[in-house]
């Protein structure tokens, strides 16, 4: 009774449209000869051009990778513990406070996660800057890398561990040599999830940042506070081409993933 | 359970240091703001007093409490200013909520009825525009609704207007921005409930007779109620804090309360009432937060 109707076709297709043609816009104006954004003025690399040469824009860029790189990474770590302790502990003590803790950052609007955490740098008496977002993002962050290991530890067939620790390894080896490897995939999504999201945003760094330390977005956002310009344009279809290679790196590996443990399992069948 | 009987000291470091980073870094900042919502502001480094010292002992304490007030409250619940920019979040948020129902609804639709095959890549590019900055997708609005923009040389081509139309600084452009934003938010979850459901109900609601837009409002709709709800919430809670869409997008005339926080923070310099502004916010989401919470943990823990 599978039926593709037209109706379904039309609106997948129309709620991609949606989704997709702003960005091609903003692709293609990145490319635009004409200085007044909108006016066409044919092919060009100008833009492309004039931003190797903003020092401001460059330095952000750095700013954001270092900050991106250093908080995924914090997060991971942080996001496996909190997923292990959430799937395989049972009901612990103070289990709805911590479970709390970790959804409620998901959907926190970030003008009140941002003002805390800045407060809570001041009352601390912490020099704000670098290390002041990498914190805040890590906290931020490592809420999605826990949904992420904790879905993939939820469908995880828990035989192949409980054999090895009946075959007397011990448990943090067994988490090491098995665990580990058989959730790499969902670990590796959400790194690149916490990178991306890291890289991104704008209000908690607004919030936490010191001086000399400014990231990309609030250096694009205050560029875009004066206006359109063409150079926006062109540092911004960078940055989709990034993300869109990363993602599509990070699926394939996931796909390869689970084709992997398909033929494991259908392999231990036989 | 085996594990919690086996468990040392590796497992108690694997549970107490996420737990005492959420602790330090999520929890006690709420603590930090309730205080300084109840400080009041002064022109000094850090901005507000009293300022909390352990060492002053007893009678410091007592003095750091008698100076505690409600100041900032009395003016966020009295200023008109405030109390607009409340209900204006409620607005926008309750609105573009219901817009996202109906735009999201059908697409996920789609692709949970699209061939098995297809499904992953669909989800994947629904997904996509998540992953790209939420400050550039909102940028490539302004390309687009800005005064000599492609939407109105589009309009003034087909001759539908004949001067060009500001459709920036509307509230228009925010509910764009906001639908635009989130749509994936929306469309994820459903899909979840909606490619999940046994087909076999809908054979047999078929075999015996019921109209398909009858079988849909009696088994589809009412299955994927829960994939909705987790949409909505998903969408309505972090719309009504939002500040990038509304700050780009938006007018000037009437501010979110995103906004009105920002604006005390960075631009006034008031700490203490943009930390009202915050306590007064999250007080207003926190019912909300804690049914999206429940649904959380029912879903991925598979918890009663």
């Amino acid at each position: 009774m599978r039926r593709t109707s037209t109706f379904n076709i039309v609106s997948v297709a129309l709620g991609l449209t949606f989704l997709y043609l702003p960005i091609v816009i903003l692709v293609i104006y990145s490319f635009n000869a004409s200085r007044l954004v909108t006016v066409w003025g044919g092919w060009s690399l100008a833009w492309y051009r004039e931003l190797l040469h903003d020092e401001a824009m460059l330095q952000a860029a750095s700013t954001s990778l270092r900050v991106a790189a250093l908080s995924a990474t914090a997060a991971t770590v942080l996001g496996i513990c909190a997923a292990i302790a959430l799937t395989r502990f049972g009901r612990f003590r103070g289990r709805l406070a911590f479970s709390s803790m970790v959804y409620a950052p998901l959907v926190m609007p970030e003008v009140i996660t941002g003002l805390s955490l800045l407060l809570l740098f001041v009352a601390a008496n912490v020099d704000r800057g670098f290390w002041t977002i990498v914190f805040a993002h890590t906290t931020l962050t490592m809420c999605f890398v826990t949904v992420i290991v904790q879905a993939r530890l939820i469908g995880f067939d828990r035989s192949l561990e409980e054999a090895a620790m009946d075959l007397g390894c011990p448990p943090f080896k067994t988490f090491l040599t098995i665990t580990l490897p058989l959730i790499f995939p969902a670990i590796a999504a959400g790194w690149m999830l916490a990178f991306s999201l890291s890289l991104d945003d704008l209000v908690i760094a607004s919030f936490t940042t010191g001086p000399g330390a400014s990231t990309l977005p609030i250096r694009i956002y205050s560029e875009v506070r004066l206006g359109v310009k063409p150079e926006i344009n062109a540092i911004c279809t960078i940055f989709v081409a990034v993300v869109a290679v990363l993602t599509v790196v990070a699926s394939l590996m996931t796909k390869r993933g689970a084709m992997q443990r398909e033929r494991a399992a259908y392999a231990a069948q036989v | 359970m085996a594990a919690t009987a086996r468990r040392g000291w590796g497992a108690r470091v694997v549970l107490l240091l996420p737990y005492f980073w959420l602790a330090v870094f999520f929890l006690a900042p709420f603590a930090i703001v309730l205080k300084i919502s109840l400080s009041q502001t002064v022109v000094a480094q850090p901005p507000y007093a009293p300022v909390f010292d352990p060492a002053a002992g007893w009678t410091g304490l007592k003095s750091f409490f008698s100076q505690l007030t409600l100041d900032g409250y009395r003016l966020i619940c009295s200023d008109q200013i405030y109390i607009l920019s409340y209900l204006k979040s409620l607005q926008v948020a309750a609105v573009s909520t219901i817009i996202l129902l109906i735009v999201g609804y059908p697409v996920a639709y789609g692709i949970a009825r699209s061939p098995r095959g297809l499904q992953p890549l669909l989800v994947m590019l629904v997904v996509l525009p998540f992953w790209t900055s939420f400050l550039i997708r909102v940028y490539a609005w302004i390309n687009i609704l800005q005064r000599d923009g492609l939407l109105n040389d589009i309009l003034l081509a087909l001759g539908i207007l004949s001067t060009p139309v500001s459709w920036l600084s509307s509230d228009a452009a925010i509910y764009i921005g906001v639908v635009y934003s989130y749509l994936p938010f929306m469309v994820l979850p459903l899909y979840a409930t909606l490619e999940k459901m046994d087909e076999s109900l809908l054979e047999a609601a078929a075999d015996l007779g019921c109209p398909r837009w009858k079988t849909f409002w009696l088994v589809t709709l009412p299955l994927s109620l829960p994939g909705a709800a987790a949409g909505v919430l998903l969408c309505l809670i972090p719309i009504v804090g939002e500040f990038v869409i509304p700050d780009l997008l938006g007018g000037s005339q009437t501010l979110m309360i995103g906004q009105t926080l920002w604006t005390e923070f960075f631009s006034n310099r008031d700490w203490p009432v943009a930390s009202a502004i915050a306590v007064a916010l999250l007080a207003l989401l926190l019912v909300p937060i804690v049914i999206y919470q429940r649904l959380q943990s029912r879903q991925l823990e598979g918890l009663r």
